[in-house]
C-alpha cells in the first residue's frame, strides 16, 4: 500500500517536471557551488556586500532595479549594513525626478533608480530567477532538481563567458558570448580583472566579481530566501512528527477492525 | 439521506430537539461524517480530502494575497513583488497558492485515475462523475485565469495562446476571442475580467464539490473490488462497512500529512522548480518568448491541441468533408476538448458489467498503457513540435482517443473477467483472516 503512495508521489513529482525546458541553442553554464544552495543554504553576507559593490561600480551604469527597496539591504538575511550606511548609500544614487520636474535625494525608503532608454540593458531586479541555466536532458527537468533551476549560475558563465570576438550587424556590436544563447550578445564584456577593489581584500578576478554580483543578484530576486528555507525546516519537521503521531493512531484505530493484536 | 441503512442523528436534550425540528442541520453533518464507508478502501482513496484541503488551501491564501494584489497592467506585476518584499509572510502565501495549484492538479490527475481503474464511474455513479469533470474543467479555467494575474511574459503570451484557441472557432470565433479579452489583444480589460472570474470560480468549484459529495453519499463510495455494499439490512451493511468518522478521517489525515511532507519541502525549498523563469519578466506585447509553454498540468492536453497539423490525413480528409470549415487549428481545438470530453462519457463507452479493474485481466494492462499515455502527452507537450516529437504526440494523441472510443467499448464484449469476491467483507476478511465480526 504505501509502495502505491511512494510511486505514484515519485511518478506524480516525475511528471510535473515536464514545466518545460525546452532548449533551443542553449549556451554552456558551469555549476557554480553557492553558499545559498541546498535546503540548508544560507547567503553569505560578506559575498552580498561585495556584489553590491560591483552591481554599485559596474552594473548600475546600465541597468536598474526598480524592485528592490533600498532599506532592504539592512534586512536580516540579506548584505545585513548598518542602517547609517544604508542611508549613505541611497543618498549617493541618482536623485528621485518629482512629477512636478524637480528633484529630491533619494531616500532609502526610495527602490533603486531604473535605467530606461537607448543603450541601457533590462532590470536586474529579478534576473536571477529570470533566466534557466539548466535544462533537460529531453524536457524531464531532472537536471534542474539536482543542480538547481540555476539564475546565478547562468549569470556568472555570462559575465565571464567571452571568447573576445567580435561583430557589427546593422550598425550594433555584437560580442561572442559561449553562455548567452544564440552565441552572441549586445551586452560589451562589463568585468575586467581588478575592476573593483574589494574592502576586505578578497580577490577581483572577473571570476570571483561574477559570482559576488551574481550571489547579490539571487538576494535581490528572492530577498526570503533564508526565511523561507527556514519555514520550510519548521514545516517539515513539524509535519513528520504529526504524521508519525497520525500513523500510530490510525494503526491502533484500525487493529480492533483488522483483528490486529495491538487492538488491547 | 438514503442509501445504505445506518443509524440516523436522534436529537436528545430538549434544545437538541428544538433545534432539529426547524432546522435539522446537526442531523446533515452527522449523517455526512458518520456515512457507513467501504472497510477495504485503499489508499488511493485518500485524494478526495487531499483536494478538499487543496480547495481550502487556495482560498484562503487567495483571499489574502487578494488584498495585496493590484489587477492593472501597469501595476500588477509590482503589486506581486510588493507581495514578495513588504508584505508579512507574503512569500509564503504566494509560494503556498502557486504550488497548491500543482498540488491541486496532482491530486486530481490521481483521484481521476483512480476513478478510471476501479470503474468509479459506472452505474450508479455516472452523476457524480459527470460531476467531477465539470469541476475539473473549472479547475483547468480557474488555473490558467490565476496563471495570467501576475502579468509575467508567460501570463500574457499564454493568454494569447489560449484565447487564441477561440479565435479558431469558424465564424464566431473572432468576435468570440474580442469579447472574451474585452478588446483586440490581451490588454487591460482581458486582466481585469480573469481577475473577476479567478475569485468567482473557486467558488462555483465549492458549491459542485458539494453536489459531488451529496451525489457519492447517496450512492455510496465504490471500493476497490467494485462490490457493492449489502443494502438489505442494517447489520449486513454494517459488515461490510465501518462509519466515515474516525476511521476514514484519521486515516485520510495521516495521509494528507505525509503528502503536506513534501508539499512544504517543495515550497519552502524549491518553490519555483514548478514554475517558468520567463514570468519572472514583466509582460511585453512586443517581445514573444523563444518558447511558449503552458502550466505542467496542461501539458497533456496542449500536446493533443498540438498533435494534429494540416499535414495529418486525417485533418486532411475532415477538411475535404466539412468543406473546408474545419481547419487543422480547429480540428486541433476539437481534439483537445473533445479528449476531456470522451473522459466524462466513460460511463456510457465502457460496455464492461465488472467495475473493478483488479478483475479484468485484459482491461489491466490498456489501462496501464493509458497511464504510460498520459505521462508521455504530458512530456511531449513540452518539447518542440518538429520529428520525432511530432509522430510520438500523434500517436500518443490517438492511443487517448482509442482508449475510450475504441479499446473500453471492446473490452466489455471480448474479456473473460475473473470471479469478484461475493462481498466486501469476504474480500476484507481474505485481507485480514483474523477480522472482527
Amino acid at each position: 500500500m504505501f509502495r502505491k503512495i511512494a510511486i505514484s508521489a515519485v511518478s506524480a513529482l516525475g511528471l510535473m517536471t515536464g514545466a518545460a525546458f525546452a532548449a533551443g541553442s542553449e549556451g554552456h553554464v558551469e555549476d557554480v557551488a553557492f553558499s545559498f544552495e541546498g535546503p540548508f543554504g544560507t547567503f553569505d553576507k560578506n559575498q552580498l556586500q561585495r556584489g553590491l559593490q560591483v552591481f554599485t561600480e559596474v552594473c548600475s551604469g546600465c541597468h536598474g532595479m526598480k524592485f528592490v527597496p533600498i532599506r532592504t539591504l539592512a534586512d536580516e538575511g540579506g548584505p545585513e549594513l548598518p542602517a547609517d550606511q544604508v542611508r549613505a548609500y541611497a543618498a549617493s544614487l541618482d536623485s528621485v525626478v518629482l512629477p512636478d520636474g524637480t528633484e529630491r535625494p533619494r531616500e532609502w525608503t526610495d527602490k533603486f533608480p531604473v535605467r530606461s532608454g537607448e543603450g541601457m540593458g533590462p532590470d536586474l531586479s529579478l534576473m536571477a530567477k529570470a533566466r534557466a541555466g539548466f535544462h533537460g536532458p529531453y524536457g524531464t527537468g531532472i537536471n534542474q532538481l539536482i543542480n538547481g533551476i540555476g539564475g546565478p549560475e547562468y549569470i556568472v558563465s555570462v559575465l565571464s563567458g567571452y571568447t573576445g570576438e567580435e561583430k557589427v550587424e546593422a550598425g550594433t556590436t555584437f560580442y561572442e558570448n559561449h553562455a548567452f544563447p544564440g552565441g552572441w550578445i549586445s551586452m560589451p564584456p562589463p568585468l575586467s580583472d581588478d575592476q573593483v577593489t574589494y574592502a576586505d581584500g578578497h580577490p577581483a578576478t572577473v571570476h570571483h566579481m561574477a559570482e559576488d554580483v551574481a550571489a547579490f543578484m539571487m538576494w535581490t530576486a528572492e530577498p526570503k530566501l533564508m526565511a523561507r528555507k527556514h519555514m520550510g525546516f519548521v514545516a517539515v519537521t513539524f509535519l513528520i512528527i504529526l504524521s508519525v503521531l497520525l500513523y500510530l493512531t490510525n494503526k491502533r484505530l484500525w487493529a480492533g477492525i483488522k483483528g490486529k493484536k495491538s487492538a488491547a | 439521506m438514503a442509501g445504505i441503512p445506518h443509524d440516523h442523528y436522534e436529537p436528545k436534550t430538549g434544545i437538541e430537539k428544538w433545534l432539529h425540528k426547524r432546522l435539522p442541520i446537526v442531523a446533515l453533518a452527522y449523517d455526512t461524517l458518520m456515512i457507513p464507508t467501504p472497510k477495504n478502501l485503499n489508499w488511493m482513496w485518500i485524494w478526495g480530502i487531499v483536494l478538499t484541503f487543496c480547495l481550502a488551501l487556495q482560498i484562503i491564501t487567495g483571499i489574502v494575497l487578494v488584498m495585496h494584489y493590484t489587477p492593472h497592467v501597469d501595476l500588477a506585476f509590482a503589486s506581486v513583488e510588493h507581495i514578495m518584499r513588504d508584505v508579512n509572510g507574503g512569500f509564503a502565501l504566494r509560494y503556498l497558492h502557486a504550488n497548491g495549484a500543482s498540488l491541486f492538479f496532482v491530486a486530481v490527475y490521481l483521484h481521476i485515475f483512480r476513478g478510471l481503474f476501479y470503474g468509479s464511474y459506472k452505474a450508479p455513479r455516472e452523476v457524480t462523475w459527470i460531476i467531477g469533470m465539470l469541476i475539473y474543467l473549472m479547475m483547468m479555467a480557474t488555473g490558467f485565469l490565476g496563471y495570467v494575474l501576475p502579468w509575467g511574459q508567460m501570463s500574457f503570451w499564454g493568454a494569447t495562446v489560449i484565447t487564441g484557441l477561440f479565435g479558431a472557432i469558424p465564424g464566431v470565433g473572432e468576435p468570440l476571442q474580442a469579447w472574451l479579452l474585452g478588446g483586440p489583444a490581451v490588454d487591460n480589460a482581458t486582466l481585469n475580467r480573469f481577475f473577476s472570474l479567478h475569485y468567482l470560480l473557486p467558488f462555483v468549484i465549492a458549491g459542485l464539490v458539494a453536489v459531488h459529495i451529496w451525489a457519492f453519499h447517496t450512492t455510496g463510495n465504490n471500493n476497490p473490488t467494485g462490490v457493492e455494499v449489502r443494502r438489505t439490512s442494517k447489520e449486513e451493511a454494517k459488515k461490510d462497512t465501518v462509519p466515515f468518522f474516525p476511521y476514514f478521517v484519521i486515516k485520510d489525515l495521516f495521509a494528507l500529512a505525509v503528502i503536506m511532507v513534501i508539499f512544504f519541502a517543495i515550497v519552502g525549498f524549491m518553490p519555483n522548480y514548478l514554475g517558468h523563469p520567463d514570468n519572472y519578466i514583466e509582460a511585453n506585447p512586443l517581445a514573444t518568448p523563444a518558447h511558449i509553454v503552458p502550466e505542467w498540468y496542461f501539458l497533456p492536453f496542449y500536446a493533443i491541441l498540438r498533435a494534429f497539423t494540416a499535414d495529418v490525413w486525417v485533418v486532411q480528409l475532415v477538411n475535404f468533408l466539412s468543406f473546408g470549415i474545419i481547419d487543422a487549428k480547429f480540428f486541433g481545438v476539437l481534439a483537445m476538448f473533445g479528449a476531456i470530453a470522451i473522459m466524462a462519457l466513460a460511463p456510457w463507452l465502457d460496455t464492461s458489467s465488472v467495475r473493478s479493474g483488479k478483475y479484468r485481466p485484459m482491461f489491466k494492462w490498456w489501462f496501464y498503457l493509458l497511464c504510460v499515455d498520459f505521462m508521455v502527452l504530458m512530456w511531449v507537450g513540452a518539447m518542440p513540435t518538429d520529428f520525432p516529437y511530432d509522430w510520438i504526440s500523434l500517436i500518443a494523441s490517438a492511443y487517448w482517443f482509442a482508449y475510450f472510443l475504441v479499446i473500453l467499448p471492446l473490452l466489455g464484449v471480448i474479456e473473460k473477467p475473473l470471479p469478484q469476491p461475493a462481498t466486501i467483507e469476504e474480500d476484507f476478511k481474505a485481507h485480514y483472516p483474523h477480522a472482527a465480526e
